[in-house]
């Protein structure tokens, strides 16, 4: 039996470390790679240049280079998309959570049978695949001229966002008891001040949660951004796959690579500072149904 | 809640979503029947020194005009969906008819662009989707045998490639498997072929896209089968462990019907999610081997002259929002007859 239980072991902590590294060391090449040149992270010679920068030495005279940084951010003006990263972000984040809390918390109150109609609706609104909606805007912004503008696309995404935060925070509500808001309406409170005095206090933790999600959807969306913004509009999404296009012609992929790792960085800051909140909302729908 | 309130508070999520997702359903269907103008030719004599000739060209004024006039375009009833670019009946018809066999009929079908993108985005779905839950759920109960020291840092790496932007994570697999990034070349020496290359090969770029799937989707599955380890009873457990169940016994009876709900949704999330797989698409640079329908939709936006085919997208867009609805239905009408509405996050 103990014998058994010791191959158990080694076989799960090694499919675990495979796995661990499959998961982890893409980011740490590429973020190495990143501070090489081209001739270094895409060796022909050999693949061991990467760690060490042999070409990187020769070209710049360090092991070491920002030149791809200085490219993208400087030369190929990647801050100007990073700002509108955070404009978008920020807004989507800020109106959907509006929009969703007081959805989301008529949805849970409600008792009535169309409150669940409507989750429903939310649940197929959900499947829709973004670029097939995408699809359906473009001519009309065309005609009323609201294409290219950052604003649009914010109201979009936050749009698109919808069903889903409507479903995270309904489940959020829902756990909290129904005798708070409702003994503070007995106190002479209408339902709108028993959610401002009442609800709003206590409902931050899933509203973090919720907001977490919302902002890795206006964050790492392509589809929805590649096609409604002008070219100096562009997030910093759909200016990587830019980058890709014109910079393999000139030699250029490590800007690619430099913005690259420049855009995973607020990423990796989100789960290192917020890994608890994510968890949970990954669980919160399923497990509480 | 009263009616009168309820409506209060939903009103803004209710019209962002009527706006913005239904009511562009009904204006693909609607663009989905008209196709662009032709452009107006004129006929001009182009006279020089050493002669005069006749050129046709574009007469911008009147196109721009016409569309002006009518920016949808003029009508085509069905005759987008059944073009060559989309259901492509007369194509299936002749190919039927020609081809010697089964296998000489496929080939051609999958040479058609629509089924082409289905025949890939299919795959991506049914290939992906089970192999997600099946990993993420060894995972799961692999880091729920580690000392709980570790498990922080484990299940922080293991969110990295669900976070990722979809683009930038599949850039960062494509840069490696390139045939001189650290992957390609290993490869090439392992099967001592200096010409290996993963993105020349169809089979091998649907692979690599599954593989990247896999990776993107697994940590997904992995949380949510380890938040459910985590509410299994203890006495259910340990009375399977008294009546001299084994581990595997114990995973068989006792962990696997526990999680079957969370599989579900999990499968519910994953359909959703991968079949409108297109970012790894662009990422990987894979279309010339496997494209699929959001990418097909992407590509009449991005034709090179400039011209956007918004009847062709708004075809396929519909042809598209018809095969998740075929997907979605059985999994919608379980969660529908359970009347237990499950749905999160991605």
């Amino acid at each position: 039996m103990n014998k058994k239980n010791n191959w158990l072991n080694i076989l799960s902590l090694s499919f675990i470390i495979i796995w661990l590294i499959l998961a982890s060391v893409p980011f740490l090449w590429t973020l190495w790679g990143s501070f090489k040149v081209e001739a270094d992270f895409f060796s022909k010679q050999d693949w061991r240049n990467a760690i060490f920068g042999v070409r990187t030495l020769v070209e710049t005279g360090g092991v070491f280079t920002l030149n791809g940084y200085k490219g993208a951010w400087i030369q190929e003006e990647f801050w100007r998309a990073a700002l509108n990263t955070g404009i978008v972000t920020v807004s989507v984040v800020t109106i959907s959570l509006t929009l969703g809390t007081l959805g989301g918390y008529a949805l849970a109150r409600s008792g009535f049978r169309y409150a669940f109609w409507i989750l429903i609706a939310a649940l197929i609104f959900r499947a829709m695949p973004h670029i097939t909606l995408v699809s359906g805007y473009l001519l009309p912004f065309f005609e009323l001229g609201l294409w290219g503008h950052l604003s649009t696309t914010i109201v979009v995404l936050v749009a698109i966002n919808q069903p889903f935060t409507l479903w995270m925070l309904h489940s959020f509500f829902l756990t909290i008891p129904k005798d708070l808001d409702e003994s503070a309406m007995v106190d002479g409170c209408t339902r709108f001040q028993a959610f401002r005095h009442v609800i709003i206090p206590v409902m931050w933790p899933g509203v973090i949660t919720t907001g977490l999600f919302s902002f890795l959807l206006a964050y790492n969306d392509f589809a929805i951004t590649a096609l409604l913004l002008t070219e100096t509009n562009q997030t910093m999404v759909p200016k990587i796959a830019g980058f890709l296009g014109s910079a393999q012609e000139q030699g250029n992929v490590m800007f690619a690579v430099a913005a690259v790792v420049s855009a995973t960085v607020p990423l990796f800051m989100l789960v290192l500072f917020f890994q608890r909140q994510i968890v949970s909302g990954l669980t919160a729908g399923a497990v509480k149904g | 809640m009263p009616h009168y309130t309820f409506l209060k508070f939903i009103w803004p999520s209710a019209l962002a979503m009527l706006i913005f997702i239904a009511l562009p359903i009904v204006s693909i269907s609607i663009q989905s029947l008209f196709i662009e103008h032709e452009k107006i030719l004129v006929t001009v004599e182009n006279c020089t020194p050493f002669g005069c000739e006749e050129i046709t060209k574009v007469d911008l004024e009147a196109t721009e005009a016409q569309e002006a006039e009518n920016p949808l375009g003029k009508y085509n009833g069905f005759g987008t969906y059944t073009n060559r670019n989309h259901l492509a009946f007369s194509e299936l018809k002749q190919a039927w008819s020609e081809s010697g066999g089964l296998n000489d009929f496929l080939t051609e079908v999958f040479n058609l662009p629509f089924y082409k993108a289905l025949s890939f985005t299919l795959a991506y779905t049914f290939i992906v989707t089970p192999l997600v839950i099946i990993i993420g759920f060894f995972i799961a109960l692999a880091v729920n045998r580690l000392p709980s020291f570790f498990k922080g840092p484990t299940i922080f790496i293991c969110l990295l490639p669900m976070i990722i932007t979809p683009l930038i994570g599949s850039l960062v697999l494509f840069w490696m498997i390139d045939a001189e990034g650290i992957i390609g070349s290993l490869l090439q020496i392992i099967f001592n072929d200096p010409n290996l290359s993963l993105k020349a090969s169809p089979t091998l770029t649907w692979v690599m896209l599954f593989v990247y799937g896999v990776w993107h989707h697994a940590p997904f599955a992995f949380i949510v089968f380890y938040a459910g380890l985590q509410t299994i009873p203890r006495d259910t457990l340990e009375s399977a462990m008294i009546d001299g169940a084994n581990k595997w016994e114990q995973t068989r009876y006792v962990i696997i019907p526990h999680l079957m709900p969370l599989a579900v949704f999990i499968s519910l999330i994953q359909l959703m999610d991968n079949f409108r797989v297109f970012e790894p698409i662009v990422g990987f640079n894979a279309q010339a081997s496997a494209t699929s329908l959001s990418w097909l939709i992407y590509n009449d936006f991005r034709s090179g002259d400039g011209d956007m085919l918004f009847g062709s997208a708004a075809a396929t867009s519909i042809l598209t929002i018809i095969g998740i609805s075929v997907l979605m239905t059985p999994v919608i009408v379980r969660t529908w007859k359970a009347n237990k509405p499950v749905i999160g996050a991605r």
